[in-house]
This record gives structure tokens, C-alpha cells and sequence, in this order.
């Protein structure tokens, strides 16, 4: 069906719903890449205008990627919830974007709706939304996951601590740990990504973390970002795996750039959960996304990259992962040119996962070839933890060696803590404080050469197996 | 005491919650360098000569990118060759290789500068097939390298390019791994080594890890997520000294 719209007496015709989504999306480079961006300020305005106007129902009857050619468009019809849908059902999207800034909408309500809206509808209203629309929504959202932690609670913000090493070396990764520790991070996830996708190093990981966690009875967990038959082999050799880890996007085929369909990872979450190794829930998946990877593996069907984006949210809840985050800033300038477009794109995937009912976090990041530095990432930090963000990276410095891109470092976190007034998890936050890491008021205390994590230190450092 | 074992920025301190001013300025002074080493232009000709000193020929190609700028915004023109490169590959009639070597500049042309001549030579030295030539592209993309070796008639490619440069690795070079490569390839027929550079990944042990990704995709007919890196395995059964 197309679509049309008039602006001071020019006709602006949209041939079906996926153009003009992609015509309403704020500019970025990826969908100018892609040839789908609007080519004027006013025929972006255009199909905004336009957009607002169309029925949510519209987007269970005119589907973006044909049922019969995308599991994941299969996954969305298949799995939507119509009485979740019922209040906000009559509602064109413009209007939806009123509903969701009432008052009278609440966290309840929007729990009640979150199976009702497609990724479709929230890429919608979302490109009608402001950037305080995105916050201002998003911290309302409640979403929460337990796996060994609890994360997502109403005044709280989790950390994955992100202690990589350029070529994998359990010493060096395990300094990084212990700092991250001593800062009061980790307690999303301690999560590795390896330079290396080799069996045998890949295991010594988890025994590693396996060694930090039990041995410190740190409530956390652990991952190892490996691809996810990795970490199925790992398994079946018996390796101490508590989170599987897989990249995921928004189409069939751009998940099968990645190696992976939603068969494989339902078998990685089966044989996840059968290890029992959660104590206070079974949220036992890890999910990465970020705008562009569609594009990127000439899979997006001409649809916009943010839309794309939240598809990839479809795929995510149908195995309730404990975490998910948008990479938002790694995937580099054709994609996401600068500070602007970073932080939009940042925004958006947190309002959207957040209303399809996901644990979002963000690495809020930027690459050495992006326009941006590390004042947009301070900025867009400051915006998210306003949102309710459910947790964010935590990396040395703010360097990473071992994937060369700067995220947020261990002191970002204590900043947005105090200027925020945001605890770790519940869980986490007791044991910082047991282990006089962290004091009753939530300030980090300094470290004595006395603490216990030091004193462990040299048996940490010695080859573990 | 923590930053002997690691490059990572560990054991910083903290004025309050934040950073101290000379923790911040260090970082930085090294993204300056960092963006600073996105926009050197690779020496293409200093290359070659020490290329051709190794006794290989060097074929020289372009991707259909015209200068930086544009190589950041049009990924898809770096994955593609330049036609008349493309017409010269095709007329050229070079005899075919089971494993071609492609060099490109990626996003660090510093990378290839340091690291690709001792990097090639350790693959040259374990090689056991002939490396007659290779090929060196500018403005090159990792896929840019699947249409170069379907028109060279390779059975396998591997492609040395710079890596996005880090803070603290300006110059990290990675090879990308695909077994009857051509033109549509996605990742996922690829296997990856990356952080090659002295502080990294040795260029001798990058060498054996391509070499034996090489062997056991001949052995069972794929790359990619169909080959899992076991060499570490391998060269522990070999020699227990090695790790």
C-alpha cells in the first residue's frame, strides 16, 4: 500500500510503509548509505507527518519483510500478544506517542502493553519522539532479570565489567578484573570479549572467572563473548558457563551473517539453563546488537537501521535474557557519523527495548574514526542513567586494548552513581560493603594494600588449571 | 601493580569519582594520535620494494574508493575493485594459488607499514604451498579481497589489513580467513586473528594459526563458523614448550 502526504502544495508519495518509515527516521549515515534517508528536511517532515497518522493496526497488516521469507518477521506475527495490545489498539502512532507521555500512563500500563507493540510500532512512535520523549518514557518502563544479581530495579545502575586483553592473557585479564572490582563494578555480567576463538583459551576464560566469582562469592555472573556454537562445545565439555553470548539482528539473513538462526539459539539457551547454575532467577542469555549490522551484511531488505534495530528486540525477548545492550557507537561513522547521530541512535534503541519489555542496557561508545570523542560519550552517559538505563559498560580507563574503541570506564560509572543518586543491584551492592569496597552512604572506599582482593591477588595471577 | 600485567589502563586512582587531569590528558593525547593515524596515506611504493626484496611479485589494485573521506562513508565501494583493476586481474592470467596473501590499508595504514613485510615472511618461511605473488590494495575493505582472488582462480584467501586503530595500538594488523572466497562472502565463512603486532599476537604465532586454519579447511571443505581455532590444541600436543 503507499502512502502520501502534502506540504505546501508538493505531493510526497511514500510506495509502502518500510519507505516511509525509513523517509520519518532522523538522518544518519547508515540509511544515506543505504539510499532509503529522505532527501530534504521537508521530506523527512513529510513522512513524519504522515506517519502519525497511520493506525498501529497498520503495522500487523502490512508487514516489512514478508511472513513467508524472514523467521524473524514469523516470530513477530506468531508471537504478539492482541489483549497486551487492546488498550492502545485504536491508536494511530502519533497518538501513541500522547498515550505513552500521559501521566495516567504508568509503569503498569506500559508492562501491560510491552507483548502488545511490535518492534514495528516502537520504531514508529520512536522516530515521531524527541529525545526527552526517549527518556522521559523509557524511565518508566520496569523491566527486571535475575540470573546470581538482580538488575533493572527503580534506582539502580549495573555494570558489566569488561576486563579484556589484546591477546587473551588470564594474568592481564585478571588485573582488569579485580580494578573493576575495586571500583565497585560488575555486577551485570564480568564479561570477556576474547581476541581469540580457539577451544582450549577460550575455556581457560571460564575457569578463570569461574575461580573470581565462586572463590570471592561475588553475586554476579560470568560470559565469555564467543560465538554462541562456542559456547555450546564449551558446555558439553563440561566448561562453568553462567551467561551464552550471541550478537543477534533484526532479519533472517542478517542472523545468518552472524552464524545463527533462532533454532541454534533456543538449543544454546536449553543447554544454558540446564547447567542450573542461576541462584536467584534463569535469565540465562546475552544478547548484543547495534544499528547498521543489517545493513552491513547486505541483509536489511531496505528497511531503515533503526527499524532493523529493534527487530533484533523480537529475536531477544523470545529467550528473556538477563542482559541485552545496543553497541551503539561501535559499528563506526557509515553508519553513525558523529557525536548527534551516535546519541540519537543511543536513545532510541534504549526507549525501544525498554517498551518491548528487554533489559537494556548501552555501550555507550565511540570509535578513532567517528567525528565524536569522549564529550559525547559523557553526554549521552548522563542522558541514559536519566533514562533508567538498566547497565553499562565498564572498562579500565575508558580504553579498550583488546576491541581498540573507547567506552565507559570504571570512574564514569562512580560519576553517574553520585550525580544520579544510582546503587549497584541490591545483591552486589551487599557484598561491596561486606567487603569494605564501597561504605553504608555508597561512597568507594581507598584501597589498602590490606584488602582481601589484593591480598589474593598472587594466587589469582598464577596460571589457573 | 595491576598495570604489570595488563595494557590495560588499570590502577588509575581518582580525584573524587572522576579521572585526575593527567589520567585524562594522556587519554586524550592518544585519541589525537589515534584519529591522527586514521588519515595517514599507506607508502605504497616502500612496500613493494620490500615485498619484491622477499622474491614476491606484487600485484597492485584499487578498490573503487577515491580518497579517505570517502572510504569512511562508502564501505561498499572499499569491497569492491576499481573496473580497470578489475580488467587487469582478468587479463593477467596468473597462474592460480591454493592460498593468496592480499594486503590492505584498512584503517591503519600504520599497521601495514610496521607489521606486514616480518608478517609476511613468517608465513612465507612455514608455507607449504608456493607463494609466488600476492596483492597489495588501496583503500581496501576485507570482502574487497573475495573478488580478487575468484578473478585469480585462489582456493583460499587470506587478507592482511590494518585494524581499527585503538588508543593504545595505533598500528594492530588482523587477518581475515576464507575458504573459496568470492564475491558475496559474509562473515560468516571467515575466520578471524587480529591484534597481530609485537605487544600482541607474534607475527610467528599469527603465522602458524593462519597456516593451520589453512590445512584444516582443505581437510573438511569450509572456513568460517564450520572451523573452529583448535591450533593452540594442536601445537599443545606438538610441543608443550610452545604455550
Amino acid at each position: 500500500m503507499s502512502y502520501q502526504q502534502t506540504v505546501a502544495g508538493v505531493v510526497y508519495r511514500f510506495a509502502d510503509l518500510k519507505v516511509l518509515m525509513a523517509r520519518a527516521s532522523p538522518l544518519r549515515s547508515g540509511d544515506c548509505l543505504a539510499g532509503i534517508a529522505a532527501q530534504t528536511a521537508t521530506e523527512h517532515m513529510a513522512a513524519r507527518l504522515c506517519l502519525a497518522d497511520i493506525p498501529l493496526q497498520a503495522f500487523l497488516n502490512e508487514l516489512l519483510i514478508p511472513y513467508e521469507d524472514d523467521e524473524i518477521s514469523r516470530l513477530i506475527v506468531d508471537s504478539h500478544d492482541k489483549d497486551a495490545f487492546a488498550p492502545v489498539s485504536h491508536l494511530t502512532v502519533g497518538d501513541f506517542r500522547n498515550w505513552l507521555l500521559l501521566d495516567s500512563t504508568g509503569p503498569a500500563e506500559l508492562a501491560a502493553i510491552s507483548t502488545g507493540v511490535t518492534p514495528e510500532m516502537a520504531a514508529a512512535v520512536c522516530k515521531l519522539m524527541r529525545n526527552q520523549d526517549l527518556v522521559l518514557v523509557a524511565r518508566k518502563c520496569r523491566v527486571n532479570s535475575a540470573f546470581r544479581s538482580t538488575v533493572g530495579l527503580p534506582g539502580r545502575l549495573s555494570s558489566r565489567l569488561q576486563p579484556n586483553h589484546p591477546t587473551d592473557d588470564v594474568k592481564g585479564i585478571a588485573a582488569a578484573i579485580l580494578d573493576g572490582l575495586l571500583y565497585g563494578c560488575g555486577d551485570a555480567v564480568i564479561g570477556i570479549n576474547p581476541a581469540s576463538d580457539s577451544i582450549p583459551q577460550l575455556r581457560e576464560l571460564y575457569y578463570l572467572l569461574d575461580e573470581v566469582i565462586s572463590h570471592y562469592h561475588i553475586p554476579t555472573q560470568s560470559c565469555v563473548l564467543t560465538h554462541v556454537t562456542n559456547q555450546i562445545q564449551l558446555m558439553e565439555k563440561g566448561a562453568p558457563v553462567d551467561l551464552v553470548f550471541q550478537s543477534i539482528a533484526g532479519t533472517q539473513a542478517a542472523n545468518k551473517s552472524f552464524g545463527v538462526d533462532l533454532t541454534l539459539l533456543s538449543e544454546a539457551q536449553s543447554a544454558a539453563l540446564s547447567l542450573k547454575r542461576g541462584t536467584l532467577g534463569d535469565n540465562v542469555m546475552y544478547f548484543e546488537t547495534g544499528q547498521g549490522s543489517a545493513l552491513s551484511a547486505n541483509a536489511h531488505h531496505g528497511i531503515d537501521q533503526q527499524t532493523c534495530e529493534a527487530r533484533a528486540y523480537a529475536v531477544a525477548r523470545q529467550f528473556s535474557p538477563l542482559l541485552i545492550n545496543s553497541v551503539v557507537g561501535f559499528i563506526g561513522p557509515e553508519y553513525l557519523y558523529d557525536g548527534k547521530q551516535i546519541t540519537r541512535a543511543g536513545l532510541e534503541d534504549h526507549f525501544c527495548g525498554k517498551l518491548l519489555g528487554l533489559p537494556m542496557g548501552v555501550d555507550i561508545c565511540y570509535t578513532n574514526h567517528a567525528e565524536a570523542d569522549q564529550n559525547d560519550l559523557d553526554n549521552l552517559m548522563i542522558l541514559l542513567a536519566n533514562a533508567g538505563l538498566t547497565f553499562l559498560m565498564g572498562v579500565p580507563g575508558g580504553d579498550d586494548v583488546m576491541l581498540n574503541y573507547q567506552s565507559t570506564s570504571f570512574h564514569d560509572i562512580l560519576v553517574l552513581r553520585q550525580l544520579c543518586a544510582l546503587a549497584p543491584a541490591p545483591e552486589f551492592e551487599q557484598w561491596l560493603i561486606k567487603m569494605a569496597i564501597m561504605d553504608a552512604n555508597g561512597c568507594i572506599c581507598p584501597v589498602a594494600e590490606a584488602h582481601p582482593l589484593i591480598q589474593g591477588l598472587p594466587r589469582l595471577l598464577q596460571p589457573i588449571n | 601493580m595491576l598495570n604489570v600485567h595488563t595494557p590495560a589502563r588499570v590502577a588509575l586512582g581518582r580525584v573524587g569519582s572522576s579521572l585526575s587531569t593527567r589520567r585524562i590528558q594522556e587519554l586524550e593525547l592518544a585519541h589525537g594520535m589515534a584519529r591522527d593515524a586514521v588519515h595517514l596515506a599507506l607508502d605504497k611504493q616502500a612496500l613493494k620494494q620490500s615485498l619484491q626484496d622477499l622474491g614476491l611479485d606484487v600485484i597492485e589494485v584499487q578498490s573503487q574508493v577515491q580518497d579517505r573521506a570517502e572510504y569512511l562513508m562508502r564501505p561498499d565501494k572499499g569491497r569492491m575493485l576499481n573496473p580497470e583493476c578489475r580488467r587487469q586481474l582478468t587479463e593477467l592470467k596468473a597462474s592460480s594459488v591454493p592460498l593468496l596473501l592480499v594486503i590492505g590499508d584498512g584503517l591503519s595504514s600504520m599497521a601495514i607499514a610496521n607489521h606486514a613485510v616480518p608478517l609476511v615472511k613468517a608465513i612465507q618461511s612455514d608455507c607449504p604451498w608456493p607463494l609466488p605473488y600476492l596483492v597489495l590494495a588501496g583503500q581496501a575493505r576485507v570482502a574487497l579481497a573475495d573478488e580478487i582472488a575468484q578473478l585469480l582462480g585462489a582456493q583460499m584467501v587470506a587478507v592482511l589489513i590494518g585494524e581499527r586503530p585503538g588508543l593504545s595500538s595505533p598500528d594492530s594488523l588482523g587477518i581475515y580467513f576464507t575458504y573459496q572466497p568470492k564475491t558475496g562472502c559474509t562473515d560468516d565463512a571467515r575466520n578471524c586473528i587480529s591484534n597481530i603486532r609485537p605487544q600482541g599476537l607474534s607475527y610467528q604465532r599469527a603465522a602458524q594459526k593462519l597456516l593451520w586454519l589453512a590445512a584444516e579447511a582443505m581437510r573438511i571443505g569450509g572456513s568460517g563458523i564450520v572451523l573452529k581455532d583448535q591450533s593452540d590444541q594442536r601445537l599443545h600436543q606438538i610441543d608443550p614448550q610452545v604455550r
